[in-house]
C-alpha cells in the first residue's frame, strides 16, 4: 500500500481523484493540518487520522463521522472566518475545506477529548426519553429559573454568532420548463433528454460537482466509458447549451405550491479569500413546469449496541471516501451489513491494500456474486451474524460478533467498521410537494404514490433499483427515447433491514442508537411505547426522534420499525410523518436576502425632505414615512421648540409639510353619487371649487378615517385621507365601487405622491403666499374657507386649499411633487419678514387638540361612531344610504353608557396627563377600580397656557362639569370634564 | 407639459451608475404620465385622440412616437409620453366615458440596461422575463422586492422600471444591490 503522509496519513497514492500537490492547509481545535484541494472538511479529517469530532447532543458522547454527506448527524463544526462571519452547525461532510479554513468542534468542554458534560452519559439511566416532562414538574418556578437554563447549557449544538453578519446575500427568481433535482447518473440523464428538445432546463445539485453515486461507483460503465467520465461528460455538454442552466453547490431545500421550489446556492463557502462583491450564497426562487425529482437514495446504519463510536461509518460513505478523496478511513477495517451494498465497498478498500478482516451479514444465507467476489479476495464472511456491541470510546477498538440467535461470542480487532442496512429512498421533496407516499412491502420501504403536483421520482428515489432502469425512467421523464445510454454495473439500492438488529432487541437495555443528533436509542422507542404512544407524531416528539436538524435521514424508519414492532403493529398503520421544508438548514441570511439596511423596508420621504434635515428636524416614524417632528433652535430641547411653533402660528404664521396625507382623485360623471355611498356627508350639492370635511364609516358604523374633500369639477374630486390610512381607503372604497356599486361611472386613482403639500396656516397666511399666486382671488369673498382653486403658483400649476387643520385661517398648496422643494422654500423666504415659521408633526398635532379636531386611529379606536366623537354633524340628516348607515342605527350604539370624546382640564393646569391613562369617578373605590375611559390625547398648550386633553369617556357629553379622576402611580389627578374646543371656541380665526 | 418660472424639479433621485457592472441602472428623463381608465366601448375615440391605438392584450404595449400605451388592467392604461408632450390636451378631445388623471410627477422611471438586465429585475421580481414569455414591449404591474412597480421591456436587455416617487429610492437601491450580484 503505497501512502502519501504529505495530505495525511490515510491518503493512499494513485486512488481518488484529487491532485496531490494541490495542498491546502486548515486547523481543526487549533490544530495544524493539511488537506487536499476538493477535500470536505470530513475527508481530510479522515485522512488525517481524526475521527472523533464532536460530543453528541444530551450524552456528550464522543462522535465521528457517520456519512459523506448532506444526511451527516453527527459531524457539526464551528466554522468562522472571523467574528462575524461565523456559523455554527456546519457538516463536515458538506464544508470544503479551502487555505486558512478554521474549524472547531462543538458541545464540548473543557476539550473535545475531556468532556465534563460527558458525566450525563453515566447518568444516562436518569435522562430517558421524555425525562423533562416528568422529573422537573416541581416546585413550578424552578422550571424558568433552573432546569431550563441548565438542560439548555448541557445540551446543545453550536454557538450563535455573537456580531451582525456582514456577508452579502442574494437573490434570483427564475422560471424554466423542466427543474431536475440531482444530477446523479439520473438527474444527468433527464436534463440532458429534456434539453436535447429544446426545453428550459435547470439542473441543480448540492454538491459541489455532478455525479452522484458515480463518483465511488468504479464498478459503472455508461456508453462505454467509466460512469464518472460520463458524468463528467454530460456535466460538460450541459453546460454549452444556452438553455439549459447547471447548479451545483445548489440545495433544493423546499418544495411548495404549483411546482414553487427554493434553492439555495452556496457561492463562497468553499473560498479561501472571496471577492468582497460576491453573495455568500444566492437564494434561488424557481418556478417549473415539470419537476424531476433525481435525489437519489440514503444509506441507512446498523442499529446495534454503542453504533456510536467514532469509527463506525456508512459502508457508502467509506468508498466514496476512498475512491473520490483517496482517504482511508482505516488501516483495520471492519463491515457490518444487512444487504449487498456494503460489499462493493469492503471489496474496494481490500484492493486498495486495506485490511478488512471480516465482512458480518445478518441475513442468514445470502448469495450473490458480489458476494463471491468478496470471499475470493480473502475476506472471511459471516453469514447469519451479528455486531453485538462495539468496543472503544473515542475510537472503535474492537467488533463483538456473535450468531443472530445468539450463541459465542468473538472479538476482531478494527479502527473502523463500515455498515449498511440498506437504503432509503430520498423522498422528501416528494413529500413536501404534497405527494403520498406508498408502502412497498416486499422491500420495506417507502416510494412516491400519489403525485399532487407536475412532477416525477426517477432512479433510486423512486425505487428503482437498477441503473439501466434509472436511466431509462429518467430519459422518458425528460421525454426522450429510452435506451439511448447504455449502463452496466451499479449499486442495487435495496433495502436491505429496518429497526433494531440482534442484540438490541427489545429484551436488551443496550445504547443502539437510531438518531445520533438527538441521542435517541432503540430502548427510547419503546419506552415511548410503553408510555402510552401509539402514534409516530406522538412517538417522535416524545423522543425527539428524526427532530433534529438532519430531520432524521437516517433514523426515520428505524425508529418507525422499532415502533411498529413494540406495538406489534404493520408499518403503514404506525405511519410516517410527513416531510417539511428545509431539507438542510437554510442561513438565515439566504432567506432574508437583499433586505437588509435600507433594503429591509422602503423609507418614504417627501419632497421637501432634505429642506427639513437641514433645518435639523428629528423626523417621526408614520408608516413607512419620515415627518419632520418639529425644528429645534439652537439650545431648545423638544418642549420649548413645540411651545415655540405653537404660538408663531397663532401669531404670524406657520409652515408644514403635509405632502404625505392621502390623496385620490375620483372622476367620472357619478363621482358625487359615489361619495354620498363612501361618506356620511352629503356631496350633490357640494359646488365646483368648495371643499367639505368628511367622515368614512365600516359597515358597523364605526369611523374608518377621515379627511377633506374638494370639488374640482362637476366629475371630478379631489379626495384627501389620513396619511396612514391612504393605502386602506383606496382598497376600501376600491372594493366598494367594484363590488357593490359597479354601476356606477366612476374611477379612483391614487395621488398621493403626484402632489407635495405645502400647509401655510396662521393669521399672516394669506399675506405671505398672495405675491406668488398667480390666477387666483384670495380674498375672503372670493375665496372662503373650504374652498379649492386650480392656478398657479411660483409659475408652476397648483391646487390651492383653502382649509385648516390649525384653527386658524390657512391655505394647503399642493404642487407637483417636483417642484415641492422649490416652492417651500420660495415660501418660506417670502414668509421669513412675516415671521413664518416652520413647524412638526408635534405642534400640529397640538394646534388641532386645542381646537377639538380629532385625528382618527388616536382619538378613535374602531369602536368610535361619529356621535361619540362629537361629529352628529358631519351626517347628513337626509341621507337614505351610506356605507355604514344601518350600523349606526344598532341599539348598543345608539343607547346610553357609550364612550363619548369629551375634553379634560386637569384642575391643576400645570400637570400634563399621560395618554392611555384611566379615568375613574371615585378614586377611593377599592381596586380594581370601575374605570369609566381613558386619555386619548393629551399635552401642554402654550396658547392656553394650561395643559389640554381628549378622553374618551362613558356618557361622556352628560359629565361636563363634572370632576373625574385619572389615578396614577404618584397620585391622584383630578380633571374636569369640559367641551372639545380649548381655543377659538367661535371658530372665528378660520375665516380672518 | 408645465412651463417652469420660479420653481425647478428636484428628482428623488440624483445617483449616477456604476461602471463597474454589466448593467447600468439609471434615473429615467423626466415624462408626462397619464392614469387612464375607460370601458371597451371608448377605446377608439381615446386611441384616436391620443394618435396611438391602445393596448388591449394583458402585457402588452404600444408606442407612436415617443408615446407609449400600457396595458395595466381591462379599464386601466398608464400612458407615458418621453417627450414634454400635449398629452393631457390631447385627451381632454375624447369626448367619451374616461378618466384621466396627471401623474407626471407621482411617477419615477428608472432603466435597467446591459447584459443581464433581465437578472437584475428577477433580483427581485417574480414574473418569467424570459423573451418567449415577456418579450420586447412587454409591461406588467408587478412587484420588485417590497414595492410595487411596473416593468416595461423596451428592448432585450433594456427594461424600464415605474414606481411611485417615494419608493424609488428603494427601487433604484434594490436594482443597483441586484446589479452587484449579475456583476460578478
Amino acid at each position: 500500500m503505497a501512502q502519501s503522509t504529505h495530505s495525511g496519513s490515510n491518503r493512499i497514492a494513485g486512488i481518488g481523484r484529487l491532485v496531490p500537490a494541490k495542498t491546502v492547509r486548515f486547523t481543526f481545535d487549533g490544530q495544524n493540518l493539511t488537506g487536499l484541494e476538493g477535500d470536505t472538511l470530513a475527508s481530510a479529517l479522515l485522512a488525517n487520522g481524526i475521527h472523533l469530532v464532536g460530543r453528541s447532543f444530551k450524552y456528550h458522547r464522543p462522535r465521528g463521522i457517520l456519512s459523506a454527506g448532506s444526511e451527516e448527524p453527527n459531524a457539526l463544526v464551528d466554522i468562522e472566518r472571523d467574528k462575524s462571519r461565523k456559523q455554527p452547525n456546519v457538516r463536515a461532510t458538506v464544508q470544503e475545506i479551502y487555505d486558512g479554513l478554521k474549524a472547531k468542534s462543538q458541545n464540548r468542554w473543557p476539550s473535545l477529548t475531556f468532556d465534563i458534560g460527558a458525566i450525563n452519559d453515566v447518568f444516562s439511566p436518569m435522562l430517558p426519553a421524555g425525562f423533562y416532562y416528568k422529573t422537573f414538574m416541581w416546585p413550578k418556578f424552578a422550571w424558568k429559573t433552573i432546569y431550563e437554563p441548565k438542560i439548555r447549557a448541557a445540551a446543545g449544538l453550536g454557538v450563535v454568532p455573537g456580531e451582525p453578519d456582514t456577508d452579502r446575500y442574494s437573490n434570483r427568481f427564475a422560471h424554466c420548463d423542466v427543474l431536475v433535482i440531482g444530477a446523479g447518473a439520473a438527474g444527468l440523464a433527464a436534463a440532458l433528454s429534456a434539453a436535447s428538445t429544446g426545453l428550459q432546463v435547470i439542473l441543480c445539485d448540492e454538491q459541489p460537482e455532478v455525479g452522484g453515486a458515480l463518483r465511488y461507483e468504479n464498478d459503472v460503465q455508461i456508453d462505454g466509458i467509466s460512469g464518472y467520465e460520463w458524468a463528467v461528460a454530460a456535466y460538460a455538454k450541459l453546460r454549452e447549451m444556452k438553455n439549459v442552466r447547471v447548479l451545483t453547490r445548489t440545495t433544493a431545500f423546499g418544495y411548495y405550491a404549483q411546482n414553487f421550489v427554493g434553492l439555495v446556492e452556496r457561492l463562497s463557502d468553499h473560498l479561501s479569500r472571496p471577492a468582497a462583491e460576491m453573495p455568500r450564497e444566492r437564494l434561488w426562487q424557481v418556478r417549473a413546469s415539470k419537476v424531476v425529482l433525481a435525489t437519489g437514495a440514503i444509506e441507512r446504519h446498523m442499529v446495534f449496541a454503542n453504533n456510536d463510536r467514532p469509527g463506525i461509518m456508512l459502508a457508502s460513505a467509506a468508498r466514496l471516501f476512498l475512491n473520490q478523496y483517496g482517504v482511508a478511513v482505516g488501516r483495520k477495517v471492519g463491515v457490518y451489513t444487512a444487504n449487498d451494498s456494503a460489499y462493493a465497498a469492503a471489496i474496494d478498500l481490500k484492493r486498495a491494500g486495506i485490511d478488512v478482516p471480516v465482512i458480518v451479514d445478518t441475513r442468514n444465507n445470502p448469495s450473490s456474486a458480489i458476494i463471491d467476489e468478496a470471499r475470493s479476495l480473502g475476506i472471511e464472511v459471516l453469514t447469519g451474524h451479528a455486531v453485538y456491541s462495539a468496543g472503544g470510546k473515542r475510537r472503535i477498538s474492537s467488533v463483538s460478533i456473535k450468531p443472530n440467535e445468539g450463541g459465542i461470542e468473538r472479538k476482531i480487532t478494527v479502527d473502523a467498521l463500515i455498515m449498511s442496512a440498506g437504503w432509503t429512498p430520498s423522498v422528501h421533496l416528494f413529500s413536501q410537494s404534497r405527494g403520498k407516499v406508498a408502502w412497498d412491502a416486499d422491500n420495506e420501504r417507502f416510494l412516491p404514490g400519489t403525485y399532487a403536483q407536475n412532477c416525477v421520482s426517477v432512479g433510486a428515489c423512486n425505487g428503482t433499483d437498477n441503473l439501466q432502469s434509472a436511466l431509462d425512467e429518467a430519459i422518458a421523464a425528460g421525454g426522450g427515447q429510452a435506451g439511448t445510454i447504455v449502463a452496466t454495473g451499479g449499486t442495487n439500492w435495496i433495502a436491505g433491514m429496518i429497526g433494531s438488529a440482534p442484540g438490541a432487541g427489545a429484551d436488551t437495555t443496550v445504547k443502539a442508537f437510531v438518531d445520533f443528533q438527538n441521542d435517541v436509542t432503540a430502548k427510547d422507542v419503546r419506552l415511548a411505547v410503553r408510555e402510552g404512544m401509539h402514534s409516530i407524531e406522538h412517538i417522535k416528539r416524545f423522543t425527539t426522534n428524526g427532530m433534529a436538524t438532519d430531520q432524521g435521514k437516517t433514523s426515520n424508519l428505524h425508529g418507525l420499525a422499532i415502533a411498529a414492532e413494540a406495538l406489534d403493529k404493520p408499518i403503514p398503520s404506525v405511519g410516517l410523518t410527513t416531510f417539511r421544508a428545509p431539507f438542510t438548514p437554510v442561513t438565515f441570511g439566504a432567506i432574508v436576502n437583499h433586505a437588509r439596511h435600507d433594503l429591509f423596508d422602503p423609507t418614504r420621504r417627501t419632497p421637501m425632505h432634505a429642506w427639513h434635515e437641514a433645518q435639523g428636524a428629528p423626523f417621526e416614524d408614520v408608516g413607512q414615512w419620515k415627518r419632520a417632528w418639529y425644528y429645534p433652535q439652537a439650545g431648545e430641547d423638544m418642549h420649548a421648540a413645540v411651545n415655540r411653533e405653537c404660538v408663531a402660528v397663532r401669531n404670524q404664521a406657520g409652515i408644514f409639510d403635509a405632502s404625505t396625507l392621502g390623496k385620490i382623485e375620483v372622476v367620472g360623471p357619478d363621482s358625487a353619487k359615489f361619495l354620498e355611498l363612501l361618506y356620511t356627508n352629503p356631496w350633490e350639492k357640494l359646488g365646483v371649487g368648495r371643499c367639505r370635511y368628511g367622515i368614512m364609516l365600516r359597515e358597523d358604523g364605526f369611523i374608518y378615517d377621515d379627511g377633506v374633500v374638494g370639488r374640482l369639477a362637476e366629475d371630478r374630486f379631489h379626495v384627501t385621507t389620513t396619511t396612514g390610512g391612504a393605502p386602506r381607503v383606496m382598497h376600501h372604497m376600491e372594493d366598494y365601487l367594484q363590488t357593490e356599486f359597479p354601476h356606477l361611472n366612476v374611477w379612483l386613482t391614487s395621488t398621493t405622491e403626484q402632489w407635495a403639500v405645502i400647509a401655510v396656516q396662521g393669521p399672516k397666511a394669506r399675506e405671505i403666499i398672495s405675491p406668488l399666486v398667480e390666477g387666483i382671488d384670495l380674498s375672503n369673498e372670493a375665496m372662503p374657507h373650504m374652498s379649492v382653486r386650480e392656478g398657479k403658483i411660483c409659475g408652476v400649476p397648483t391646487r390651492l386649499f383653502r382649509m385648516s387643520f390649525t384653527g386658524e385661517a390657512g391655505y394647503e398648496i399642493n404642487v407637483p411633487a417636483d417642484y415641492g422643494k422649490a416652492v417651500w422654500e420660495a415660501v418660506y423666504e417670502q414668509g421669513k419678514p412675516f415671521g413664518l415659521t416652520p413647524y412638526g408633526t408635534e405642534t400640529m398635532h397640538v394646534l388641532r387638540a386645542e381646537k377639538g379636531y380629532i385625528i382618527v386611529g388616536q382619538d378613535t379606536d374602531g369602536t368610535v361612531t361619529p356621535q361619540d366623537a362629537g361629529l352628529t354633524w358631519a351626517i347628513g340628516k337626509n341621507k337614505t344610504d351610506y356605507v355604514g348607515i344601518r350600523g349606526l342605527l344598532r341599539r348598543d350604539l345608539v343607547s346610553d353608557g357609550r364612550k363619548q370624546l369629551v375634553g379634560l382640564k386637569t384642575v391643576d393646569p400645570k400637570i400634563v396627563l399621560e395618554e392611555g391613562a384611566q379615568i375613574v369617578a371615585n378614586p377611593n373605590q377599592p381596586v380594581p377600580m370601575t374605570m369609566i375611559g381613558h386619555v386619548t390625547s393629551s399635552y401642554w398648550s402654550e396658547n392656553c397656557g394650561r395643559s389640554i386633553a381628549l378622553a374618551l369617556v362613558i356618557d361622556g357629553t352628560k359629565r361636563l362639569g363634572e370632576r373625574l379622576y385619572v389615578p396614577m402611580p404618584n397620585g391622584v389627578i383630578e380633571v374636569e370634564v369640559t367641551g372639545m374646543v380649548f381655543f377659538d371656541e367661535k371658530g372665528e380665526r378660520l375665516n380672518g | 407639459m408645465v412651463e417652469i418660472i420660479g420653481a425647478t424639479r428636484l428628482h428623488p433621485l440624483q445617483a449616477g451608475h456604476s461602471s463597474a457592472l454589466s448593467v447600468s441602472v439609471t434615473l429615467a428623463e423626466n415624462a408626462t404620465r397619464l392614469s387612464l381608465r375607460a370601458r371597451e366601448d371608448a377605446i377608439p375615440a381615446i386611441s384616436k385622440a391620443l394618435g396611438l391605438s391602445l393596448p388591449t392584450k394583458p402585457k402588452t404595449s404600444t408606442s407612436e412616437g415617443t408615446r407609449s400605451a400600457l396595458w395595466l388592467g381591462p379599464d386601466e392604461w398608464l400612458i407615458i409620453d418621453t417627450a414634454d408632450s400635449s398629452v393631457v390636451a390631447d385627451i381632454a378631445k375624447a369626448k367619451v366615458l374616461h378618466s384621466a388623471v396627471d401623474i407626471s410627477h407621482r411617477n419615477i422611471g428608472i432603466l435597467v440596461s446591459g447584459k443581464g438586465a433581465d437578472a437584475v429585475v428577477n433580483g427581485g421580481c417574480p414574473q418569467d422575463l424570459s423573451l418567449a414569455v415577456f418579450p420586447v414591449g412587454a409591461a406588467s404591474r408587478t412587484v420588485l422586492g417590497k414595492i410595487e412597480i411596473v416593468l416595461w421591456r423596451l428592448a432585450e436587455n433594456e427594461f424600464r422600471v415605474e414606481c411611485w416617487r417615494s419608493f424609488s429610492n428603494y427601487a433604484y437601491a434594490f436594482l443597483q444591490e441586484s446589479a452587484r450580484d449579475v456583476a460578478v
